[in-house]
């Protein structure tokens, strides 16, 4: 049974189209990362997925329950990690996990906050409140809310979002614990660095719709082959070399102050002696699909 | 960190459906209210206290000593002293409902955060309304205390007095989510204050019988809860008679209308 099962799902709101004909299967087990720029549908996605949006129309299960219908039995197995920081910042980390422990209807609370605590690294901190964590400690905390009750199915929506490099690094590696672990997670993000680290799958998701999906090797490999040069140079030369890259039918993209000529071993003579040559990445991938300047 | 294991399973196994009123999500509910209630209660109750306090002095003994010396053969510190107690629920129901069901929709994401757990909004909006009323229930009583402290005789049917405040105060709360699931903005409150709240606590007979007021107000009156309810505490505490039955299943009905007005419009508000 697959996790998480979205079919033709079309969700507007007035004139705009969120989600656009949705397809999505998560088998369970998997981290698959919904890799998108802003505004493409995957913090709406998130919330049709926890019944907090309803669709217009399309079919959704989750864990095998019909959405809206079952949404509150599905949310019942399933934790989320939202983007926006919403704990109870009088409250202390303990109780913040005690509320949402209940929530879920966990049988031993204390065990579970225990259980929880350790995960996030927070035992230390348990009795302080939480406007007197760090925001790394906060983020941690959200997570570890979103696990309390040990979820089949995660959904962490942006989780390292507007944080520094070091407390993204810790997250990181809290996510690829659960991994590990086994739980199904679907991981919406538009960080490609986080996406091609943590997630065993990627689907690009683009106005409203899943546009690419698969390993981000198979992706790097389908879309952008197996090297990108990098070009610097005064706008003149870029221009030109953009122009005979292009006329051998190769991808170009801005990439700051230089252009990127995706697919660049397939280029013939086209590719300047002091380009710099790397393999591409998903970043390549990502801009060459959507347009969009990666972050 | 644990080792690796293979794909979890749920604490509890769940259920083909959940059901609808599920009392573990109210309670959870409630839960959070109370752990934040542990971080603020001295200075709700220091206000509670104080409040009924300075306007028993102010009203009760200031005017009671120059201009009033009875009402409908009570005396006035009394006549007030149990007038206050609609006070005390209407500012601790309606004004918390408002401004923290507003506060924290807009600006904490509370509910979305709640919203993602197995809760649903009639779930959220009846926890969120019995909380206020149990709170409003127990503070509602101070001025009735605060009385009795200035010399009211105690009497059997006060002890229904808790009973009265937390059913009203359910309407208000009820009242008060609808409003904030309503307004746009914060400041649009101060329209709700102006056109209900402070008419309604006005026009409670709680300084002065509204049937000295002209026909057309006293009629209106009658359908205002807090009239009814400052009716209700004054039976309990000088006799009941039979139209306090009446008095009683109105504000019944004013928490059950509220309650379902808050219920839809919160849908509207929190659900996509």
């Amino acid at each position: 049974m697959a996790a998480i099962e979205l079919r033709n799902v079309v969700k507007t709101f007035g004139p705009i189209t969120a989600v656009d004909g949705l397809d999505l299967n998560v088998p369970e087990g998997i981290c698959l990362g919904l890799l998108g720029p802003n505004g493409a549908g995957k913090s709406t996605t998130m919330r049709l997925l926890t019944g907090q949006a309803i669709a217009d129309s399309g079919e959704l299960r989750v864990l095998g329950y019909e959405l809206p219908a079952e949404a509150k039995t599905a949310r019942w197995q399933m934790g989320v990690v939202p983007q926006l920081d919403n704990l109870d910042v009088d409250v202390t980390v303990e109780d913040n996990l005690a509320i949402f422990a209940r929530l879920y209807r966990v049988p031993d609370v204390a065990a579970a906050i225990d259980k929880a605590l350790d995960i996030a690294r927070l035992q230390e901190r348990r009795h302080d409140a939480v406007d007197q964590l760090s925001g790394g400690m906060r983020r941690r905390l959200l997570l570890a809310r979103g696990l309390v009750h040990e979820p089949r199915l995660i959904l962490l929506d942006e989780p390292t979002v507007g944080l520094d490099p070091q407390i993204r690094t810790e997250l990181w590696t809290l996510i690829g614990d659960l991994k590990a672990r086994g739980t199904t997670i679907l991981m919406s993000t538009h960080y490609i660095e986080e996406a091609e680290r943590l997630a065993d799958e990627v689907a690009v998701m683009h106005q409203g719709k899943i546009i690419s999906r698969g390993r981000p090797v198979e992706l790097i490999d389908e879309h952008a082959g197996r090297q990108t040069a990098e070009v610097y140079g005064p706008p003149d030369r870029l221009a030109e070399t953009r122009a005979e890259a292009e006329s051998q039918g190769l991808s170009v993209r801005p990439a700051g102050p230089a252009i990127a000529i995706v697919g660049s071993e397939r280029g013939d003579g086209v590719i300047p002696d002091d380009a710099v040559v790397r393999a591409a990445s998903l970043e390549d991938v990502f801009v060459l699909l959507t347009g969009e300047e990666a972050d | 960190m644990e080792a690796a294991t293979p794909a979890q399973q749920p604490m509890t196994p769940a259920p083909r459906r959940l059901r609808r009123l599920e009392a573990a999500a109210i309670a959870g509910v409630m839960s959070r209210e109370v752990a934040n209630f542990r971080t603020y209660w001295k200075g709700t109750t220091f206000s509670s206290v104080m409040e009924p306090l300075v306007y028993l002095l102010a009203f009760g003994l200031g005017l009671s000593a120059t201009l009033v010396d009875e009402v409908d053969g009570v005396p006035y510190i009394e006549f007030v002293g149990t007038g206050m107690v609609a006070t005390a629920v209407i500012f601790s129901s309606a004004l918390p409902a408002m401004f923290g069901t507003f506060v924290k929709h807009r600006f904490q994401n509370t509910y979305d955060a709640i919203l993602a757990a197995p809760v649903d909004v009639e779930e959220l909006v009846s926890a969120e309304m019995l909380w206020i009323g149990a709170r409003s229930g127990t503070y509602g009583c101070v001025p009735l205390l605060v009385t009795i402290a200035f010399g009211l005789d105690p009497a059997w049917g006060m002890l229904l007095t808790p009973l009265f405040c937390f059913v009203t105060a359910l309407g208000f709360a009820g009242f008060g989510v609808a409003m904030a699931a309503t307004v746009a903005k914060i400041d649009q409150f101060n329209y709700v204050t102006a056109l209900f709240v402070t008419p309604l606590f006005l026009v409670a007979g709680t300084f002065f019988p509204i049937d000295g007021l002209p026909e057309g107000v006293q009629v209106v009156a009658q359908f205002n809860p807090l009239h009814q309810l400052v009716e209700l505490v004054r039976g309990g505490a000088f006799g009941f008679e039979w139209e306090d039955l009446l008095r009683f299943a109105f504000l019944a009905a004013f928490a059950a209308v509220t309650w379902r007005v808050a219920i839809r419009q919160m849908h509207k508000r929190l659900i996509d």
